[in-house]
């Protein structure tokens, strides 16, 4: 057979067969060819589909593989070689296509399948969020309500508007049927219905607090469920009607006294009130959770509301109490104050009242001691004037016993004869002590200065008022004084632990010890002794006074830097007064400066002020030989000059004084005080300058004393005028006093 | 004996009425303490120093104040030292007049001032006589061996 491009189908036209075989590959084709076109169709419609290469593969494959079928209905029947080649062509195109696209959807198709689990993975989440969502809006309505109740509560500090607010704002937010508040009575055991919100003044139901339900409710700070049958919830009197679901919280009332900032949490407090919340009893409500936390949030800011009532209240009553206290306290002021100035008039009076007479005594004694006497009558009569200066000095210092006991007496310090002032206290005593056939002895150590410096006035007093009280309790045998210089061994005494002396250079410690063979003193007694008006049932016997005695020397001893005490054996064994006290000693430095002060001449022919060089200024004749003889006569080396500038041209700083009188015109005396002044820079060198005046006027003497002038005499000057001036100007440099 | 105690007495009671009529004051007295044996004539040396400073402060006074224009500062200024002469041994009268004097001459009326001068002049005569007369007799009595009793 000659071959022609012909091919021979492999099996006989059937034709029936062949005829549906043509059909189905005609449709076949067309489906593949309309598959590629829809999908690119739909494609291009949705904007997201990733794989678009993936389809271009795919469409490839489809449209192929329509092609080989299209081109199969071609081969049914004798067909040219070039179909033959075409079909070739197009089936191995379409294999080399079905198989990439088989290859290529390998990887596809897991990706394909995942797409599709994120996706529901992501439906989930989105419908998760829905609910968080949902979740997150009803807490902010929580929220806002809470907010919005807690700013009406903590808006008023009144308890009632307090609770009332509450109520209705709870009941309005979470739409209740009935609200209700019970709070604890006093005695605690119950609670009351003290607040509901559809009644205005409820009728005071009680309900005992040991219920279950109500242990229930305190037992926890959340919202208990509780069931609508419990006394606590059965408001109505009518039980016709189902009601609502109910729920409980306590309210815990915080009292002043155990509000902690520490423990605010837990609470240390045990009392609660108990707010109770209806639900509507036909809406079939449920109470949810946001709900039931909207109501514990506002139980708590209701505590801290009334809370703060609690403390408003509190500190209100406070400050009424301190203000009647302050008014009591001010009462009691002035009243103390009118009984002081009471007792000062009194004692005012009364000093003068005593002064008086004692003043006519003294007097009276002096001048009696003028006119002529016999030395016994002389005697008698020195001894009167000593004891009334003494009972002059005591009356003032028992009348100024106020001034003692707050410190504000002063010990008037001065030299004195030390062996004198104890010879003078013998002498005194000695009479009384003789009457009552009792010995006295004395006996001053070798060591004990001559001369002292201290109070002398106050210290007779001691000793007197201690050797007094010894001859007073002493019926038989004497009295022995002893007195030495006290030192640091013996300084110091057991039985005076609170007493440090401190030795020194200036300053001795004089030690007194007077011994009695009296009654002697119980030691249990001997504490009191010094305490003022106190006085045992041993010393009464005899004893008369007031018993300030001991008390107002141990003031003085006091005042001295000592310390004074007694020693007794025992009731009928006598008693030793002992006592020490510091006083200055009496050094070369002081001797000379006190000559001035303490020895005035008795003989104007003595001089006090030797060859003290002075200055007298004074253009009148007459008047500055005056001066001149005045100062002589005191002894002073005088240089006169009559003019200002003669006086600047002759001062030095050999001259401790110059006299200035200022009454004479034409001369600046400020300008010459200046000029002296300047002349001596140094304080020390620079002579005192007195101004001599006839003018009494006191407020020159203030321009005087500031210009620079250390004094101011008025003229006329006596001898005895000039004579403390200088004194006094030696003594501090200064003129205190317009003499 | 019985001569000096007369003489001390006469002394004793011309002083006193001295003081008493006012001519002189306590100064004088303070004057008679400064004497002493160191100063036995301190007394009768500033008196006499007193009169010379007196009578040239009269003289002043009466040529200034017969002038035609009359220097009142001046005329002042004399009366001053003659009131600090006159209150500085106690010669209580004069010292008086002065101060009068010292008022007319600030009111500038020479009137006034004429007529206090010739108080003064009298004023001072007669205190200057009194003293005489005072320390005449003290000298009998120092020369007749008694001693001048203090005050």
């Amino acid at each position: 057979m000659e071959s022609c491009n012909c091919i021979e189908p492999q099996f006989p036209a059937d034709e029936l067969l062949m005829r549906y075989q043509y059909i189905s590959d005609f449709f076949i084709a067309l489906a593949y060819f309309s598959i590629p076109l829809e999908l690119i169709y739909f494609v291009k419609k949705s904007a997201v589909f990733p794989y678009r290469w993936v389809l271009v593969q795919f469409g490839a494959f489809i449209v192929l593989c329509g092609a080989t079928h299209l081109i199969n209905l071609w081969t049914f029947t004798m067909h040219s070689r070039t179909v033959a080649v075409v079909m070739t062509a197009a089936k191995v195109l379409t294999a080399a296509v079905s198989c990439a696209t088989a290859l290529m959807l390998v990887h596809i198709i897991p990706d394909l399948l995942s797409v599709k689990t994120r996706e529901l993975f992501l439906k989930n989440k989105a419908a998760e969020l829905d609910r968080e969502m949902g979740l997150i809006r009803t807490q902010e309505e929580t929220g806002r309500h809470v907010r919005m109740l807690t700013h009406e509560i903590r808006s008023t500090l009144d308890r009632h508007t307090i609770l009332r607010t509450t109520l209705i704002e709870l009941g309005r937010t979470l739409a209740l049927e009935e609200c209700a508040l019970w709070m604890p009575t006093r005695s605690g055991v119950e609670l009351q219905l003290s607040y509901t919100l559809r009644h205005q003044n409820p009728v005071g139901f009680t309900v005992p607090i040991q219920l279950p339900v109500i242990n229930q409710v305190f037992s926890t700070n959340r919202v208990v469920k509780i069931s609508p049958t419990s006394p606590v919830a059965r408001l109505r009197p009518s039980g016709k009607y189902m009601p609502g679901e109910v729920v409980a919280v306590r309210v815990p009332l915080l009292h002043l006294s155990n509000f902690q900032i520490n423990d605010w949490p837990e609470l240390s407090t045990k009392r609660y009130a108990l707010m109770v919340l209806m639900l509507p009893s036909d809406s079939a409500r449920q109470w949810h959770v946001h709900e039931l936390e909207l109501v514990e949030v506002v139980a708590d800011q209701v505590a801290v509301a009334l809370s703060h009532a609690a403390i408003l209240e509190e500190s209100m009553r406070a400050r009424d109490l301190l203000m009647e206290q302050n008014d009591a306290l001010d009462r009691a002021r002035r009243e103390a104050e009118t009984a002081v100035r009471a007792r000062n008039d009194f004692l005012a009076v009364m000093n003068h009242e005593m002064r008086t007479p004692m003043h006519a005594i003294i007097a009276l004694s002096s001048l009696l001691q003028e006119t002529e006497l016999t030395p016994e009558q002389r005697l008698m009569v020195e001894t009167i004037l000593k004891s009334s200066n003494l009972l002059a000095t005591l009356i003032n210092d028992v009348l100024d016993l106020s001034r003692l006991e707050d410190g504000s007496l002063q010990l008037d310090i001065g030299r004195f004869d030390l062996h004198g002032l104890f010879k003078e206290v013998l002498n005194l005593i000695q009479p009384i002590a003789s009457v009552k056939k009792l010995f006295l002895t004395l006996s001053l150590s070798s060591d004990l200065p001559e001369y002292a410096i201290g109070d002398e006035k106050r210290l007779m007093q001691i000793m007197l008022n201690v050797v007094g009280n010894a001859v007073k309790f002493s019926r038989e045998g004497g009295i022995s004084i002893v007195a030495f210089v006290a030192k640091s061994e013996s300084l110091r005494d057991p039985r005076a632990p609170d007493f440090f002396p401190v030795p020194s250079d200036n300053h001795f410690y004089l030690r007194v010890q007077v011994k009695d063979t009296g009654s002697g003193i119980s030691p249990q007694d001997i504490p009191k002794l010094f305490t003022k008006f106190a006085q045992s049932q041993s010393l009464t016997k005899n004893s008369c006074g007031s018993g300030l005695g001991l008390a107002i020397c141990k003031r003085f001893v006091n005042l001295m830097d000592g310390h004074i005490w007694l020693e007794s054996d025992g009731l009928g064994k006598g008693c030793t007064a002992i006592f020490m006290v510091k006083l200055g000693l009496c050094g070369h430095s002081n001797e000379a400066k006190l000559q001035f002060v303490s020895r005035p001449p008795a003989n104007p022919m003595l001089t006090n002020f030797p060859g003290l060089k002075v200055l007298v200024m004074d253009d009148n004749g007459v008047s500055r030989m005056v001066t001149k003889g005045l100062l002589v006569h005191l002894g002073c080396d005088v240089t006169t000059v009559s003019s200002g500038d003669e006086c600047l041209r002759v001062v030095s700083n050999e001259h401790k004084v110059v006299f200035m009188d200022v009454s004479v015109p034409g001369i600046d005396i400020y300008e010459v005080a200046v000029r002296i002044h300047e002349k001596f820079s140094k304080r020390r060198d620079r002579p005192l300058i007195v101004a001599l005046t006839g003018n009494t006027d006191r407020v020159t003497k203030e321009s005087w004393l500031r210009v620079g002038m250390d004094g101011v005499i008025l003229k006329p000057v006596s001898v005895d005028k000039m004579r403390s001036v200088l004194s006094e100007l030696l003594d501090h440099r200064v003129l205190l006093e317009v003499q | 004996m019985d001569g000096v105690i007369q003489l001390q007495r006469q002394l004793v009671d011309y002083t006193t009425s001295l003081y008493k009529e006012g001519f002189l004051d306590d100064q004088f007295k303070q004057l008679q303490q400064l004497q002493d044996e160191s100063n036995p004539d301190f007394v009768i040396e500033v008196v006499y120093l007193f009169f010379e400073d007196s009578e040239r402060l009269l003289n002043e006074l009466s040529k200034t104040l017969n002038q035609q224009n009359v220097d009142f500062k001046k005329v002042d200024a004399h009366v001053h030292q003659l009131k600090g002469s006159s209150s500085s041994i106690g010669a209580q009268r004069v010292q008086n007049v002065c101060i009068a004097f010292r008022n007319y001459c600030e009111e500038q009326n020479s009137e006034g001032c004429l007529k206090c001068l010739q108080l003064i002049k009298h004023e001072y005569s007669l205190v200057k006589n009194k003293l005489e007369t005072m320390f005449k007799l003290e000298k009998q009595v120092l020369v007749a061996g008694g001693s001048i009793p203090m005050h």
